[in-house]
């Protein structure tokens, strides 16, 4: 019976990709282990080696056919005795992915590449209803995913600013572990994009010293799973040097990398790191959603004379988004923004949590409930004010974080929600959040362990007494 | 019977050109010993406020390591980084910071360079490249190889001094450093502060390598021991270093063999070792008494050396009484200086 070949996929998060080229011909002899195909994503191009032996009975997909979803059957492989009559019955091989022409991302420490699939979570949302105040009106709007708009926003602080410098693993030769830096050492040379070795302690030591003498480095950690290595000059070197010295000497810098649950990686590459920075004084946390927010926060963020930990999601690198077409778009630090105006309850948020918040607004409008939902973007310092005004309106409130919730955000933005909004609270502040496991690898139990769109809508409607 | 004695004396002086430092000029001897004296009566003073109960918290006394930084001091030039751990005064005055705000963080005073916020172990000085005074043994190891990636990258000759001790030296960060400074080829001394002991722990109960000149072997870092105790042998090894790094070939090791006299800090009983092992040091070896002695053989009297003991002193003095009557940081002070 003939052989089907399928779409291989080249990380666990992939979910489609180019067929690039054919190198057999149809009737051509295939051996175990001969390459057939190249195919590529955005981030890398990889051998398709054949499983089976034979002839190349029947090309399914064409050569520079794009997106190509994962196991769709691309060729077919004759056995031994097979003719071309034979290709009405098929059995499917599994695709074996070959020997990788540029790796797969972060291979060294086994983080996979893609963006992940809308399975386990929410996909991109609509955009957001109300405007943003940041944009002046009828300035024209270009589509990027958030991989760019990253890449944009520090190749644009680098022309300006001689003294902006990357430094990170894989950041320069490899173009990224998640291809954020793609270009970069091209445009700037090795001086100032600069591979690191595997040590993110000695490393993010040698960023705070630069910046001590007055450069402005821009450090990326793979991970912000990997940064726990690099703690103590964070928190002790970055964050403390301008108290400890009366104000002399500060530390323009920032950490910035993928934080947060990624998929199918297990517990210690998933982890969110949202409260973890945002309770240290000295630093700054950012972490925003959507595309326009990443770049025009990073510009601010490489712009500040103080340590900014800004925090990017793994998950939504390959999300696109609406980015101003504007010289120069930078967004203050330390405002949320209201993306969705609501009247019945206020959903608070931050990076991906936003994509459960948005879609259990959506959720919510269906039953009748308006939910007010706002970007945090900021969580140091935080935009109490912003908060406040909302829950005045609504008089009741959800946060959602894929965080633990013990000294979580959410526990934060409750507390201050008590403090400054007690006597318009209509009920007590939900929290919806990541449960209290580290992250289990199995699909099921992974989807279990973080916050759903059917945990933020049940939220909602428990505040709303509904 | 006179041939052989001249020739038994030849080999003394030829061992002596072989293994003695280059002698310094009288003005360098002066200069030493002016500087030295300032950290030793300095340090004693601040003992004694501490015993007093002026200077809280932790406080570590510099005292019989006084010609590491004045030797390597004497190697640097004005631009050049220096950043050191916690036992850190005396670096501060080498660099030339004032003995006055010095002693008035100590006292946790308005008039301390950190305005009180530091203490001890946090001092800062940008006019004079002094980048602390840092807590975490081992972290100023990275932080001095960044100053060094600094200067790398804007293309200066400037040269940073990394400070630590036998005890930093077992961290792991200070070999990650090592390695990214010798593969980029960063300008950047280690100078290895080895005075026996790691708080208590003495070197041969912490360390497997005790040669710490060699600790950069497996980096291709060159490294030497250093008799840290001899100003002009810090000095000779100081300019080696110092023009290894700025000729572009990458960071430099020194092991300076050193004495603390006191304990690791104020409250440590010293128990891990003998009041004899801490005299015979003293009385072999001071830096301080060297350089008297061979200014006193020079044809320097009593009298214009006490002059100068004087006259540190009075600036010591003039110090602590700074840093005792200058006012405690306002409270406003609380919440200044935590971002710009």
């Amino acid at each position: 019976m003939p052989i089907q070949v399928l779409m291989p996929a080249l990380s666990p998060t992939m979910e489609k990709g180019n067929l690039a080229k054919w190198l057999k011909k149809e009737g051509e002899t295939i051996k175990s282990g001969d390459v057939i195909a190249e195919i590529e994503t955005d981030k890398a191009t990889m051998e398709v080696e054949a499983t089976d032996e034979g002839t190349l009975g029947q090309i399914l997909i064409p050569e520079g056919t794009n997106d190509v979803a994962v196991n769709t059957p691309i060729a077919t492989i004759l056995s031994d005795g097979e003719s071309a009559a034979d290709l009405g019955k098929v059995a499917a091989a599994p695709p074996k992915p070959g020997k990788a022409a540029e790796a797969p991302a972060a291979e060294a420490k086994s983080v996979p590449a893609e963006t992940k699939s809308a399975e386990t979570k929410p996909a991109a949302p609509k955009a957001p209803t109300e405007p943003d105040p940041e944009v002046p009106a009828g300035t024209e709007m270009v589509t990027m995913t958030i991989r760019d708009a990253l890449r944009d926003a520090m190749a644009e602080e680098m022309r300006r600013d001689p003294d902006v410098f990357l430094m990170g693993e894989e950041v320069a030769e490899y173009q990224g572990a998640y291809k954020v830096s793609q270009g970069l050492l091209q445009e700037f040379g090795a001086r100032r994009v600069i591979d690191t070795p595997i040590t993110e302690h000695g490393f993010a030591g040698i960023g705070v010293g630069a910046a001590m003498s007055g450069l402005k480095p821009i450090v990326e950690f793979m991970t912000f799973n990997f940064a726990m290595q690099a703690m103590d000059q964070i928190i002790n070197s970055a964050a403390k040097t301008l108290y400890m010295s009366g104000g002399q000497m500060g530390c323009a810098i920032v950490f910035r990398g993928p934080n947060g649950a990624a998929a199918r990686v297990a517990a210690q590459h998933s982890q969110d790191y949202s409260s973890w920075y945002s309770q240290v004084p000295g630093l700054k946390v950012v972490a925003p959603y959507s595309a326009a927010d990443y770049k025009g926060l990073l510009k601010a963020a490489i712009r500040d004379p103080n340590p900014v930990i800004f925090l990017e999601n793994e998950m939504l690198y390959g999300h696109t988004g609406e980015v101003p077409k504007l010289d120069d778009y930078v967004i203050p630090i330390g405002k949320a923004r209201v993306v969705r105006s609501g009247t019945h309850v206020t959903i608070i948020s931050w990076s991906n949590g936003m994509s459960y918040a948005l879609k259990a607004a959506d959720e919510l409008a269906k039953e009748g409930i308006e939910a007010e939902v706002i970007d945090l973007r900021t969580l140091r310092p935080m935009d109490t004010d912003t908060l406040v005004a909302s829950v005045k309106k609504t008089g009741r409130a959800v946060t959602v974080e894929e965080g633990w919730q013990q000294n979580g955000v959410g526990a934060e933005i409750a507390a201050r929600l008590m403090e400054h909004a007690f006597d318009y609270l209509d009920a007590p502040v939900a929290r919806v959040s990541g449960k209290d496991v580290p992250m289990p690898y199995a699909a099921n139990l992974e989807k279990l362990a973080l916050p759903s769109v059917a945990e933020v809508v049940e939220a909602a409607k428990a505040v709303c007494y509904r | 019977m006179a041939a052989p004695k001249k020739t038994a004396a030849k080999e003394a002086e030829q061992d002596k050109e072989h293994d003695a430092p280059p002698e310094f000029t009288r003005e360098q001897e002066l200069g030493a010993l002016r500087d030295m004296l300032l950290i030793r009566r300095f340090e004693e003073k601040a003992g004694q406020l501490y015993g007093m109960g002026a200077i809280g918290g932790f406080c570590h006394l510099y005292i019989g390591q006084e010609a590491v930084v004045v030797g390597m001091q004497m190697s640097l030039k004005s631009g050049d980084q220096v950043i050191t751990g916690y036992r850190d005064h005396g670096h501060m005055l080498a660099c030339g910071m004032d003995a006055k705000g010095v002693m008035a963080e100590l006292t946790g005073r308005q008039g301390g360079y950190s305005h009180g916020k530091g203490g001890s172990m946090h001092m800062f000085s940008k006019e004079k490249n002094f980048f602390g005074g840092h807590g975490i043994v081992g972290a100023q190891v990275s932080l001095g190889t960044g100053l060094a990636f600094a200067n790398r990258y804007r293309g200066n000759d400037f040269v940073s001094l990394a400070y630590f001790g036998d005890g930093a030296s077992n961290q792991g960060q200070v070999y990650e450093s090592f390695n990214m400074a010798e593969l980029w080829k960063l300008p950047v001394i280690y100078v290895i502060e080895n005075n026996r002991y790691a708080m208590g722990t003495s070197v041969t109960r912490s360390s497997a390598q005790t040669d710490f000149s060699r600790r950069g072997i497996s980096f291709n870092i060159p490294g030497k021991q250093v008799d840290g105790m001899d100003v002009r042998a810090v000095k000779a090894a100081g300019d080696e270093a110092v023009a290894w790094c700025r000729a572009g070939k990458g960071p430099f090791i020194l092991e300076m063999q050193t004495y603390r006299y006191r304990g690791h800090s104020m409250s440590d009983p010293a128990k891990y070792r003998t009041r004899e092992e801490v005299e015979k040091v003293r009385h072999d070896q001071d830096p301080i008494e060297q350089v008297r002695e061979r200014l006193l053989a020079a044809k320097m009297t009593e009298q214009e050396l006490k002059a100068i003991d004087a006259e540190v002193r009075e600036i010591v003095n003039a110090a602590a009484d700074f840093a005792q009557h200058d006012p405690e940081p306002s409270p406003a002070e609380l919440y200044t200086d935590i971002y710009r």
